[in-house]
């Protein structure tokens, strides 16, 4: 069809039609005049929609949530009566788990970037080991946080039953801990402190070498500790043995053990406490949090780098800088504001993120903060959730007064995010 | 693709070796002939090809810069004048495909030479680029970066060392108030000419200028070319430019690139009055390129 017309044109008017030949052709302004405004107001109205949208869930949640916001929700703990129960082992758990989150993410994350983008491949197999690479990263940004949650659980939490055998926990590997066995004292005994109110019920620790041992049997001479206040004090401990008979004194009587007595193992753990597998502990979230937001801090992470000009990187290479100290000088200074915008905003993400953390850390009854990398944890969004599916219409509003804190939290940090990147801005142009 | 770069190797590594021995005969020749008046030599390239994947963008280029001259090549876009200059500090490593063989002697050391310093190198040939590419930092630290590169200064002695840079590139006048302003709120020719101060704070003996001015106003332009008029005391400079009135304003002697090739070498005062070549007469007299 086009051809024929070609070619007709041709043999009617061997010289190309100008526009002035077109003249009669033209349309009038008026109607695309219009048409623009139309789209700029249909533009307006799409946006007004998801606006409102927002708004109108804002304003549900803070009428809902703003009446339960109190100093309780904020430092208590989760009680099964909704007016004293608080979020605050939630809140410290989306703390740790975040801030750890971050402090592993981000220079992998950057790092990764740093080296697609600025260690370009000098040649056919490295291309295509980078094109790998690259195509791996954008599929995994799409990939259902849930799909993440259950790599973690096998990765993180149970690392693939690597660490699992016939002695199971037993056998794995620890740093940070002290194993002690737990031994009460016959005061405790209501038939032996029968008649001697001044005994006191004690209790005393026998320190333990491993995990592994079979419970300490009492013996005459063994060290014992016992808590006074904070402190683990020495005590000398008295072994009353099946021949004997204890001693009246409640002074005696509470120092005393029983020789058949059978102790309970606990465990002391250090801050710095680590153990293969991770478990269902603050490490494991954070890694599986870091899967989660790694794709996406790296591809918003090489979009920035990809944003700074090639002649600054020439520029500091003609004056004789080294891979480094181009990338350290003058790539990553230059592309810090689009870095930082981009890793808060995964941050947010992970802040907000609650199916992985569902699969691996699951619906626990958390009375603490967590004292070290492996122990047990909740987050925000997981007590929100566990609130809301409660039946009594009270939780409903402290968890809608949970999210106004989640909010805030959010809010703090996109903000922290905008002041941060202005002022690196405002340094530099 | 590894057995060609291994036999560019192998013909760089005879080639030194004849190189070696075609040297001391000269300077054998050199002592018992007359000794004829020669300009000292800054940069000598000796059968310079170079490579883009396959296209061949230099031919056999063999020229002597001299030192402490101007030196302008000309030609029409694409000849391979930019290409020859980026080897001068091996900028073209940047670009994973280009390759040469030849040799580009300054001084002593052959600069294509796998084993060279390549930092140093640019420490010792600065570059001015096509486009003013002040770093996103203040004026001060602009003119600061190269120099904490290579030397351990104090700071009294680095500002020294910034205000030297700034009067010699001419522009200290106009920021000396501002040391601590974005560089990128300058003007264009302001930056240009803090490029200039940033790329002679190292302390080069050479001064790589491609197109320095081709983004610029005619003012600013000016103001470039009496920059370089006062700078080739003490630098050798080798300037790209498209501008035939430039080359024949501030070069004393120019080169014309064609295709790869260098048509003529001469005097500046030559190849705009009397070249000997047709083609170089064609394009200084403006009839293509």
């Amino acid at each position: 069809m086009s051809v024929n017309h070609n070619n007709a044109t041709e043999t009617d008017s061997p010289v190309p039609r100008s526009p002035k030949d077109l003249q009669s052709q033209l349309r009038g302004s008026e109607k695309r005049i219009s048409l623009d405004h139309i789209f700029r107001k249909a533009c307006v109205a799409i946006a007004a929609v998801s606006v409102v949208i927002l708004l109108f869930l804002l304003g549900s949640i803070i009428t809902q949530g703003v009446p339960s916001l109190s100093i309780t929700l904020l430092t208590g703990t989760p009680e099964p009566d909704a007016e004293q129960a608080g979020a605050w082992p939630a809140i410290a758990g989306t703390i740790w788990v975040c801030s750890i989150c971050a402090l592993i993410t981000l220079p992998i994350g950057i790092g990764t970037a740093v080296l697609l983008e600025e260690f370009k491949p000098r040649n056919r197999w490295t291309t295509k080991v980078f094109s790998v690479i690259q195509v791996n990263i954008s599929n995994l940004a799409g990939v259902p946080s849930v799909v993440y949650g259950i790599l973690g659980l096998t990765a993180f939490v149970s690392m693939f039953g690597l660490f699992d055998g016939p002695e199971q926990r037993q056998n794995h590997l620890e740093i940070g801990a002290t194993y002690y066995d737990q031994f009460t004292n016959l005061a405790s005994d209501p038939f032996m402190s029968m008649g001697i109110e001044d005994a006191k019920e004690r209790y005393f620790l026998a320190p333990v070498a491993s995990a592994s041992l079979p419970p300490t049997v009492p013996k005459a001479g063994m060290t014992a500790f016992e808590y006074q206040g904070d402190e683990l004090i020495e005590v000398d401990v008295i072994i009353v043995g099946p021949e004997d008979f204890p001693s009246d004194d409640p002074e005696e009587l509470s120092l005393s053990i029983d020789a058949s007595a059978i102790p309970g193992r606990i465990s002391e753990k250090a801050w710095y406490y680590f153990s293969l597998p991770f478990g269902r502990g603050v490490l494991a979230g954070a890694l599986t949090l870091m899967l989660v937001i790694l794709p996406v801090i790296i591809i918003s992470s090489q979009e920035a780098l990809r944003a700074v000009p090639s002649s600054l990187r020439d520029g500091a290479r003609g004056l004789g800088a080294t891979s480094w100290q181009v990338v350290w000088n003058i790539t990553l200074p230059a592309a810090a504001p689009g870095i930082l915008t981009g890793s808060i905003l995964a941050m947010s993400r992970a802040i907000g993120e609650t199916a992985p953390i569902l699969i691996i850390a699951g619906i626990v009854y958390i009375r603490n903060a967590p004292q070290h990398l492996m122990d047990s944890y909740t987050v925000l969004p997981l007590q929100i959730y566990n609130w809301t599916s409660r039946p009594q219409e009270e939780f409903h509003s402290i968890a809608a007064a949970g999210i106004v804190v989640l909010l805030l939290i959010l809010l703090t940090f996109n903000a922290a995010a905008v002041v941060l990147r202005q002022r690196m801005q405002n340094k530099t142009r | 693709m590894s057995q060609m770069q291994m036999e560019v190797t192998r013909e760089r590594q005879r080639n030194k070796r004849t190189m070696k021995t075609s040297a001391t005969n000269s300077s054998q020749a050199d002592e018992s002939t007359a000794p004829v008046e020669q300009d000292p030599v800054a940069i000598e390239t000796k059968d310079l090809c170079s490579w883009y994947g396959n296209f061949q963008a230099l031919h056999d280029i063999s020229l002597s810069i001299p030192k402490n001259k101007v030196t302008a090549f000309i030609g029409p876009s694409g000849c391979g004048k930019s290409t020859l200059l980026r080897w001068f500090n091996r900028m073209n490593d940047t670009i994973p495909s280009a390759r040469a063989t030849g040799h580009v002697r300054l001084g002593e050391t052959d600069l294509l030479d796998a084993t060279t310093d390549v930092v140093e190198l640019r420490r010792r040939i600065g570059i001015v680029f096509q486009k003013a590419n002040p770093f996103p930092k203040s004026i001060f630290e602009n003119v600061a970066f190269g120099p904490r590169l290579h030397m351990q200064l104090s700071r009294s002695e680095l500002s020294d060392l910034v205000e030297w840079a700034l009067r010699k590139a001419a522009v200290w006048e106009e920021v000396k108030d501002r040391l601590n302003a974005p560089a990128l709120g300058l003007s264009g020719g302001q930056q240009q000419r803090l490029c200039i101060a940033r790329a002679i704070a190292t302390g080069p003996e050479v001064l790589l200028m491609d197109e320095p001015c081709s983004a610029l106003d005619p003012a600013s332009t000016l103001a470039i070319e009496d920059l370089m008029d006062e700078l080739r005391d003490q630098y050798s400079i080798i300037i790209v430019t498209h501008n035939m009135q430039q080359a024949s304003r501030c070069s004393d002697k120019t080169a014309f690139f064609f295709e790869g090739r260098v048509v003529e070498f001469a005097s500046t005062e030559k190849i705009f009055t009397s070249p000997d070549s047709e083609k170089t007469e064609d394009y200084v007299r403006g009839r293509f390129g």
